[in-house]
């Protein structure tokens, strides 16, 4: 009679091309990325960066009512949005912006979605950080932890009926997985062959939990097995790991229509929010260090600029150059008017019942009734 | 019995109005005679919209290989197969998120619960994934599922397999909530649910299922289709206004019966629909009869009843002859033993009673063992 113990021993190894001096491994075995994705990356990277700081320093001076980075997570999000089709159909959580920023969204876009105004695509129903585009097969980010996961094995199912040459991508953090959802998301891919990439960001706390009171399993890679899904570890801060190993999955998920689950270890170098300190919980050298010696930017752009595409000139150009579009989309975004009273009440259904088409009506006769107790910038 | 005309003639010898007094649960004369039960209503209606689109599936536990859990889609994984009718491993919340899911990217999926009670493991979904996704993504997703199953008591089944879902999701924007009644109903109702791009929560009853209802060709048509929100006057009456659904329709057409007997015309109304409620019907029936019961098994406090009566104030208070009278279950978990349970959900007698108490005619509130 034998248990299996309830640890191997040994911990899953971690798939990394690049030191943490951005030299690529001895013998490492990897696919190229070539200058021009190579660049798009690390300055959408940079990009991302300057985002998180300014957005975060928005809501600080109370312009925005909430902001929610992905410091330390630069390399997951863009390396694996650039190893993505655009048909790929994405499920984020919440700290996926970056992939969102690959596929086209604009700087004036995410603004407008923060400050909640006329031209937010959401007509200003969502926090801010909770974006979504259809064009950019984004969906709308949803704050109920680990939802998306049943739902992207749903919509892998519609696209594995369909035969489409694609797969779907979903996120979710460390603590995510312990969600219900994580298990009947996994199990259910499994059983019915679908095409989906499930991606970890284990980046070592939930909130102020850290992963040593999260499980108990080696990491989230070795529950993979246990539903029966094809898994692989990787260093989240390594992009070029990331790129690869999304690459892979996606093609092994679309030819042998069966899901993937990758971790990828990182760091959650910001506080969860806005509405968290986490130097409460945790070391404040701790973060230092994984923000300086292990920051997943300046890593990449030593490769980069190892390879002779990219200069020290070049990144202070970027940088003041993105710095002054943001600040620029932020001024316009907190000008522009913010979305009609009729907002309110569309979209509940797809067409408008009577009671609300009632409550309008009578909401616009209250309005001309009384203009004095009616703001003036709000528009009708 | 067949269809009577009746003419009340008041003294004088002049006709005050006339009733009509249909009888239901037996034979119509209008069509042929025809009938169907509950369930094979709800089996023809999948099939035919399963027919009529392929992006409509079924899923749900046991709803293949077993023909369902009580039946209902018997014969479809044959007629469609296991791409369409789908068997689903037991996670309420997994299979309603993976729906929902699928219903965002351009499927129709009709998801089983075996009973609503087990609808309480998904309902984060329900609610937050598909009632309010097409407004939080501004109509960017759109959500054209149907959660169906039975709901409300059946039979010895105990607190945690009897609970009645209607007050709950009917009080969400972002969903509509339908309850038939009889065969046409069931048909009717899920064929529209299945076509509305919105989510849309069906609620059946375990012992309707294997009940028989007349059934008119019309109905039978494969592109029949009832409106959703429209109530529907089982039965026309003028001193009293019965509002009822599901099994309690029933009910409310039994207590008419013994009410005609003594003199009291009560006007039976099978609501349809919860959300959206129709108002305009319940009304505009009081505003005629001047008194009102409502009736439904599901428990007192912020029930479909106090939705009612409180629409009825707002609207049409001066019409009102007397207050309101609530026929609800009893305020506990239901319990098992059978004469227990017949304590706990309301009886024909309980309706005559009521509305008796709405005529003045009140009787004393004797317990029936």
């Amino acid at each position: 009679m034998n248990f299996t113990s309830e640890s191997s021993g040994k911990r899953i190894p971690c798939f990394r091309v690049l030191d943490d001096n951005g030299y690529p491994i001895a013998g490492s075995i990897f696919e190229q990325v070539n200058k021009e994705v190579a660049v798009r990356m690390y300055s959408g990277m940079v990009t991302l960066q300057i985002m998180d700081t300014i957005l975060y320093e928005t809501q600080r001076q109370g312009r925005i009512s909430f902001y929610l980075t992905s410091t330390g997570e630069e390399a997951i999000n863009l390396a694996s949005a650039a190893a993505l089709s655009p048909d790929d159909v994405v499920l984020p959580q919440y700290r996926e912006p970056g992939v969102l920023l690959w596929r086209g969204f604009t700087l004036q876009e995410f603004a407008n979605q923060c400050f909640g105004n006329k031209a937010d695509y959401g007509k200003g129903r969502q926090m801010p950080i909770h974006y979504g585009s259809q064009k950019h097969n984004y969906f709308t980010v949803s704050s109920p932890i680990a939802t998306q996961l049943p739902q992207a094995a749903g919509v892998a199912y519609s696209l594995k009926m369909d035969k489409k040459d694609a797969c779907v991508v979903t996120y979710m953090g460390d603590g995510g997985t312990s969600e219900g959802d994580f298990h009947a998301a996994l199990n259910f891919a499994a059983v019915m062959e679908v095409p989906v990439i499930f991606i970890c960001r284990n980046n070592g706390w939930a909130i102020s939990t850290p992963i040593t009171e999260q499980f108990r399993s080696d990491g989230v890679v070795v529950r993979g097995q246990a539903y029966g899904i094809r898994s692989i570890r990787v260093d989240g801060n390594d992009a070029l790991a990331v790129y690869n190993s999304v690459r892979t999955a996606r093609q092994t998920a679309i030819n042998e229509q069966r899901p993937i689950l990758i971790e990828a270890l990182t760091y959650r170098v910001g506080h969860h929010s806005t509405s968290d300190d986490s130097t409460k919980y945790r070391a404040v050298d701790e973060i230092e260090h994984w923000k300086t010696a292990q920051n997943p930017v300046s890593r990449f752009r030593k490769w980069v600029q190892g390879n002779g595409w990219w200069t020290d000139e070049d990144e202070s150009e970027f940088r003041s150059n993105i710095r002054k579009q943001l600040m620029e989309a932020i001024q316009l975004a907190a000008r522009k008017e913010k979305p009609p009273i009729a907002n309110l009440f569309t979209d509940v259904y797809e067409e408008n019942p009577p009671n609300l088409v009632e409550q309008e009506r009578s909401l616009g006769e209250t309005i001309k009734k009384h203009p004095q107790d009616y703001p003036s910038d709000v528009p009708l | 019995m067949s269809a009577i005309l009746r003419k009340i003639i008041a003294p004088g010898g002049i006709p005050a109005w006339g009733i009509r007094v249909i009888a239901s649960r037996t034979y119509s004369s209008s069509a042929g005679g025809k009938e169907m039960t509950v369930r094979d209503a709800l089996n023809s209606a999948l099939d035919e919209e399963m027919s009529a689109d392929p992006s409509v599936l079924l899923m749900g536990e046991e709803v293949g290989e077993y023909q369902g859990a009580y039946k209902v889609s018997k014969g479809l994984l044959d007629k469609y197969g296991p791409k369409r009718v789908i068997d689903t491993p037991i996670t309420e919340a997994g299979f309603t998120g993976m729906a929902v899911g699928a219903a965002y990217h351009g499927l129709r999926p009709v998801v089983e619960f075996m009973t609503f009670n087990f609808s309480m493991q998904a309902i984060d979904h329900i609610i937050n994934s598909a009632a309010k996704s097409n407004y939080m993504s501004s109509g960017q997703i759109s959500v054209p599922i149907v959660f169906r199953g039975p709901n409300g008591a059946a039979a010895g089944v105990g607190a945690q397999h009897s609970q009645c879902y209607a007050a709950w999701y009917a009080s969400c924007p972002g969903l509509k909530v339908l309850v038939p009644y009889n065969s046409e109903d069931a048909r009717g109702l899920l064929k529209a649910a299945i076509r509305d791009p919105d989510p849309v929560v069906f609620l059946e009853n375990e012992l309707l299922y294997g009940e028989s209802f007349p059934i008119s060709a019309e109905a039978l048509d494969s592109s029949f289709c009832l409106p959703i929100g429209k109530a529907k006057i089982e039965r026309e009456g003028k001193d009293v206004t019965i509002v009822a659904f599901s099994k309690m329709v029933g009910y409310a057409l039994q207590a008419a019966e013994i009410l005609a007997k003594e003199g009291v015309s009560a006007e039976v109304i099978n609501l349809r629909s919860i959300r959206p409620l129709d108002r305009a019907t319940i009304n505009t029936s009081v505003r005629k009869t001047n008194r009102l019961v409502t009736v439904e098994e599901g428990f007192p406090q912020h029930g479909v009843g106090a939705e009612i009566c409180a629409s009825i104030v707002e609207e049409s208070f001066e019409y009102l002859d007397a207050p309101v009278e609530r026929i609800t279950g009893a305020d506990v978990p239901m319990p098992y033993a059978a004469n227990l349970e017949r304590m706990a959900v309301p009886q024909v007698e309980d309706i005559v009673r009521a509305a008796k108490r709405t005529c003045y005619r009140s009787v004393p509130v004797a317990v029936n063992a």
